[in-house]
């Protein structure tokens, strides 16, 4: 059959018409992707968002619901920028982000203190937990305390996967280790540099422990070999704030998109939906709304 | 084993479904990464003959650069086109971070030594007495060029065929300058990436096999246009 396509018109003729069918494919692709603009959706003077939040939110899947819930009702289109914390933090202190979703509080304090963060609300949390072989080499099972379970991890050498990226969880579990007053170190702590969904397949293939979030093993835990072995502890809180850049520090924020939404994230019907998320997929709240809570308040 | 059968299995659904989102994705990977080969052939073709035909100081320099050049990391020159088109960079007032325009200036970056490189090197390949001969026959300084480029087409397609080979299949640079954004900047391998770490590897298998296929097509395609006999 190939032989066929040998004479030089016949080639043209094919190249003419792939190039004729990719441009009108993409033609209607880009008269498409405007979203769907009711007669009811505003037209904000400038519709560009960024959103910089970490892998996990959006590996959870949450903000697949959220985001075109808020695109509809106020007509931004929101760039949901999905990096680790530390670089999203890094692009709030830089301007290079209108608005912030990110979940390590520590960190993120020092954002507030110095002003770069503004209109700081407290959004939603899950837990942590941490999950390990069902062989349990360190017995941490049924633990009460994660400093306990951390103690019996570094006494027994057992492998233990870190994030070791800056991210809300890497932080959660070094903030950890201080309490235990413990430095982990050697060849059984090792620190991947990885997302969640990845540090889990690493940790379930080499039959190790680590720390998650609920979420995010929830949604791959069919994948996984791996079961919860300690959870429930205050200190265990994953607990998530939204906020502004500054606009007075980076004039190029897109301040009314950000507060807008902020806004939304508040918002009590937003906040019912992220309390429903979850229950028809992994057959549990993955989230527990908390618009209005103080920090200090949450826990079991 | 499952693993791989279902994602064969999804393959072929997303495939016969025509499911839109991977349509949008499989597009835009066309678009960006076609877009970006074609520039990278405006920039690198003429550069390419210019290396290799013009005696001038700084040659061998150049090219030992360009030779690198085709070496370099997207991830690295994702981040480096990142630093000039964030708000904080000195190109952030264009606006164009997290959209595909910021993607084809990455891709272009990565493709353009390949394709410099590999028509210099094509070129200065050629016969010295060619090239007297071709001049003796009175032609312009565009003809001449035309019918050296003409003499090393299959070369140049090659470069081509590399190119495009590099920036299909790279996942850094796109990741940092286009954000991997559903519906505006989400191309197959920043798709794939995004599967794996959420642990649906049959739609990433499937994933890799849509790419897979639209490379090979394209490439097919090309190779075929290399090929075809002479005065056919």
């Amino acid at each position: 059959m190939l032989k066929k396509i040998k004479s030089r018109k016949t080639i043209s003729t094919l190249l003419a018409t792939l190039v004729i069918l990719v441009l009108a494919l993409t033609g209607c692709g880009t008269t498409q992707t405007p979203q769907p603009q009711a007669a009811s959706t505003p037209t904000p003077a400038n519709p560009n968002l960024i959103l910089a939040t970490t892998t996990s939110t959006q590996d959870s899947g949450l903000l697949e619901v959220l985001i075109p819930e808020f695109q509809k009702k106020t007509g931004y289109t929101v760039k949901t920028v999905a990096v680790g914390t530390g670089a999203a933090l890094a692009m709030g202190e830089k301007g290079d982000a209108d608005v912030l979703l990110v979940h390590a509080p520590s960190s993120e304090k020092k954002l507030v203190d110095n002003q770069t963060m503004i209109n700081y609300n407290l959004v939603m949390h899950n837990d942590f937990v941490l999950v390990g072989p069902a062989s349990d080499p360190a017995k941490i099972k049924g633990m009460k305390t994660s400093v306990e379970a951390f103690k019996a991890i570094e006494a027994s050498q057992s492998v233990f996967m870190s994030r070791g990226d800056r991210s809300g969880t890497d932080t959660m579990e070094k903030s950890l280790w201080a309490k235990a007053n413990l430095k982990p170190a050697g060849k059984w702590y090792q620190e991947t540099g990885s997302g969640m969904g990845q540090t889990l397949t690493m940790a379930s293939d080499k039959a190790s422990y680590t720390l998650t979030d609920r979420a995010t093993f929830l949604a791959n835990q069919k994948n996984l070999k791996l079961e919860i072995l300690v959870q429930g502890e205050a200190a265990l809180l994953n607990i998530y704030h939204v906020g502004q850049v500054n606009p007075e520090k980076f004039p190029k924020v897109n301040q009314e998109g950000a507060k807008a939404f902020v806004n939304f994230m508040l918002d009590p019907d937003t906040q019912k939906t992220i309390g429903e998320f979850g229950k028809d997929t992994v057959g549990q709240a993955l989230f527990f709304p908390d618009a209005g809570k103080k920090m200090e308040d949450l826990g079991k | 084993m499952e693993m791989i059968g279902q994602g064969i299995l999804a393959a072929f659904h997303l495939l016969l479904t025509g499911d839109p989102e991977v349509l949008k994705i499989t597009l835009l990977t066309l678009k960006v990464s076609g877009t970006a080969t074609f520039i990278s052939l405006l920039i690198g073709i003429p550069l390419g003959t210019l290396l290799a035909l013009k005696e001038f100081p700084g040659r061998q320099f150049f090219l030992s650069l360009v030779n690198t050049g085709m070496g370099l990391p997207p991830v690295v020159v994702g981040l480096w086109v990142s630093i000039f088109l964030w708000r904080s960079g000195p190109f952030g007032y264009l606006d164009i971070m997290y959209t595909p325009i910021a993607m084809i200036i990455a891709q272009a970056i990565i493709a353009s030594p390949l394709v410099v490189g590999l028509t210099s090197a094509a070129l200065q390949q050629t016969d010295p007495k060619l090239r007297l001969q071709i001049k003796a026959l009175g032609t312009t300084r565009l003809q001449y060029l035309w019918l050296l480029l003409k003499e090393v087409r299959f070369s140049i397609m090659a470069a081509i065929i590399a190119g495009f080979g590099a920036v299909v299949s790279e996942v850094g640079a796109s990741m940092a300058v286009g954000g991997n954004i559903k519906d505006q900047t989400r191309v197959l391998t920043t798709a794939t990436v995004l599967e794996v770490s959420k642990g649906n590897f049959d739609i990433a298998i499937a994933l890799s096999i849509i790419l897979s296929l639209l490379a090979y097509f394209i490439t097919l395609f090309l190779t075929l246009l290399q090929q075809k006999k002479q005065g056919a």
